[in-house]
């Protein structure tokens, strides 16, 4: 059987097209290169859509915890704590279980006029239960960065905008949000790395992989289990992800550098690629 | 435990609780709760001491050992940590296993590798198939030592060749002037300073570690999150504690016990930070020196 017809068969196994059965015997590099990067879509959907969804959501704790109001700063106080100090791994078990103890048939949600039936099945299937966790903890680490970066805009930016005449709504969005982001975003580009490689523990922590559509750690270990023989598929996962990061990397270069457009060139910070531990 | 306990179904909502949670499989859960701080207190320094050699290759004068150092340190950059853990306890099973094999086995005919399958000879196996439990169990608890040390001593790596760079460059030349040889100069100025500016990243990198341990139920070790999932699942009536579905409750006393670590953790290292700057060049040290004097003139 040709690579090709591998491909063409296993190349979207991950999501559910392709051939039903993952090979068993006579396993070739192809089929690991080729299932494994399959795999490789939900990391990305993961990745993708955790911090597409927990970019405005840590911006909202962030601000709510640099408010004066202890009613919004308790909160987000807390949340950013309870996601921050616990292990993504017990979050994941934690909330499959909360999800699975939800009532089958739905939740009759009885407002006054109609009734809904809010449908909690899908939370129990990872690409949603999953991507609910990832999203809130990735709201909570990235809205701790945003914090750091909010408290540290200079006081003469905000001095300046005062003295235009600016105020609320529009001094947020002319002169302190963008310095935040500004200044936040080579940590941010940090945790964007750490949410991708955060995504791997999806399918090993209850979160079942249905119909064996899991990711690439997930393929990876099937074939190391299939074949006793780690050496292969374990650097091929290390191999797409360290293209994945460096995906990430350039993407985020260009955001920040867009960010720093109106910088003078020798002020601009650069986006320094080594690696700070802010997990 | 207690004597009222021989016959569960009998006792009052409280004594039974009592009674459940001081069974034997609930004790055993406590005591891995020791198995995880045990896990901590060894790869801690180990991953220290690993990440301190990594540092010191990365500055190494030959090319060779330079270069395994910036790869050891740059590893966990690209690659996400989990890939390591599942990764390294089989591939250094493996490596051993092969190891003894070619020593004690050297006529052996066949292939080690045979399809799909592992095959050494019965005398090289790791640990002996005629070895007791508890020696298969100090085996995998050493495999996942060992890995856990491997990542975080790049991990720490990382951080410490960021510390010995951010010592000011003065320093090192005062050493030169002193006439101190590169050897001496960085027991005597590198290292003792270095540590006041690794501590934030070290610092972090222990919560990391702490945030890391419930990963030890990949590797195959009866843990907490072992225990969590077995105690806390349903029950039927064939059992003496029967119990609808509790794992939920589990888990959310696993979160509670993490928070605590690294919240106490957290307030240590603080503690340690004021410590560790004081009388150094750095910004913290500085406020506390003037913090100081202003109490001496007031």
């Amino acid at each position: 059987m040709s690579c090709w017809q591998t491909v063409q068969d296993y190349g979207l196994r991950a999501i559910g097209l392709g051939e039903r059965l993952l090979p068993t015997a006579d396993i070739t590099l192809c089929h690991q290169f080729t299932l494994i990067g399959s795999g490789l879509i939900w990391n990305v959907y993961f990745g993708a859509m955790a911090l597409a969804l927990g970019f405005s959501m840590s911006l909202a704790l962030a601000l709510g915890k640099a408010s004066q109001n202890p009613f919004l700063r308790v909160p987000a106080d807390w949340f950013i704590f309870v996601f921050r100090g616990s292990p993504l791994f017990i979050q994941f078990f934690l909330a499959y279980e909360a999800f699975v103890l939800l009532p089958r048939n739905g939740i009759e949600i009885n407002l006054i006029f109609v009734e809904i039936t809010a449908e909690t099945r899908w939370l129990t299937r990872a690409w949603a239960g999953a991507l609910v966790v990832l999203f809130l903890n990735t709201s909570a680490y990235a809205g701790e960065i945003f914090y750091g970066a909010l408290r540290s805009v200079p006081k003469g930016d905000l001095e300046a905008a005062d003295a235009y005449g600016m105020t609320g709504w529009i001094k947020f969005r002319r002169v302190t949000l963008p310095c935040t982001l500004r200044l936040a975003w080579p940590s941010y580009t940090n945790e964007a790395i750490f949410l991708f490689h955060a995504t791997t523990l999806v399918y090993f922590s209850g979160f079942p992989a249905w119909r064996q559509q899991g990711d690439a750690l997930y393929y990876a270990k099937y074939f190391a289990d299939k074949t006793f023989n780690p050496f292969v598929p374990y650097p091929i996962v290390a191999a797409y992800f360290i293209c994945l990061t460096l995906l990430l990397i350039w993407l985020f270069g260009t955001l920040h550098k867009r960010l720093n457009r109106h910088v003078a060139p020798e002020a601009r910070s650069r986006l320094r690629l080594r690696m700070q531990l802010v997990r | 435990m207690f004597q009222f306990c021989t016959d569960p179904s009998l006792l009052s909502d409280t004594r039974w609780m009592l009674c459940y949670l001081t069974s034997p499989k609930h004790i055993a859960f406590y005591y891995s709760f020791g198995t995880v701080l045990g896990l901590l207190a060894i790869t801690a320094p180990c991953a220290l001491m690993l990440g301190f050699g990594g540092a010191v290759a990365m500055r190494s004068k030959i090319a060779p050992v330079r270069w395994f150092g910036r790869g050891y340190t740059s590893m966990v950059r690209g690659i996400p940590d989990i890939v390591f853990f599942l990764f390294m306890p089989i591939a250094v099973d493996q490596a051993l296993e092969w190891l003894r094999h070619k020593v004690i086995c050297p006529d052996w005919p066949d292939p080690v590798r045979r399809g799909s399958d592992f095959v050494v000879c019965a005398e090289a196996k790791l640990p002996l198939s005629t070895s007791a439990a508890w020696v298969h169990d100090a085996y995998s608890i050493f495999l996942a030592v060992l890995a856990f040390s491997i990542v975080f001593g790049a991990f720490a790596a990382n951080v410490l060749s960021g510390a010995m760079t951010a010592v000011p460059r003065a320093q090192m030349e005062t050493a030169e002037a002193y006439g101190m040889s590169r050897r001496q100069s960085f027991w005597r100025i590198l290292v003792p300073q270095m540590w006041v500016y690794a501590l934030p990243g070290l610092s972090n990198l222990w919560q990391i570690l702490v945030k890391a341990t419930p990963l030890l139920f990949l590797l195959g070790i009866t843990d907490i999150v072992y225990w969590a999932r077995e105690l806390g699942g349903a029950k039927t009536s064939t059992f003496s504690y029967p119990h609808p579905d509790w794992r939920l409750y589990y888990f959310l006393f696993l979160l509670v016990f993490y928070l605590a670590l690294t919240s106490v953790s957290e307030r240590l290292f603080r503690r340690a930070m004021v410590r560790l700057s004081h009388g150094q060049a750095t910004m913290a040290g500085e406020a506390q020196r003037k913090a100081d004097t202003n109490e001496v003139t007031a």
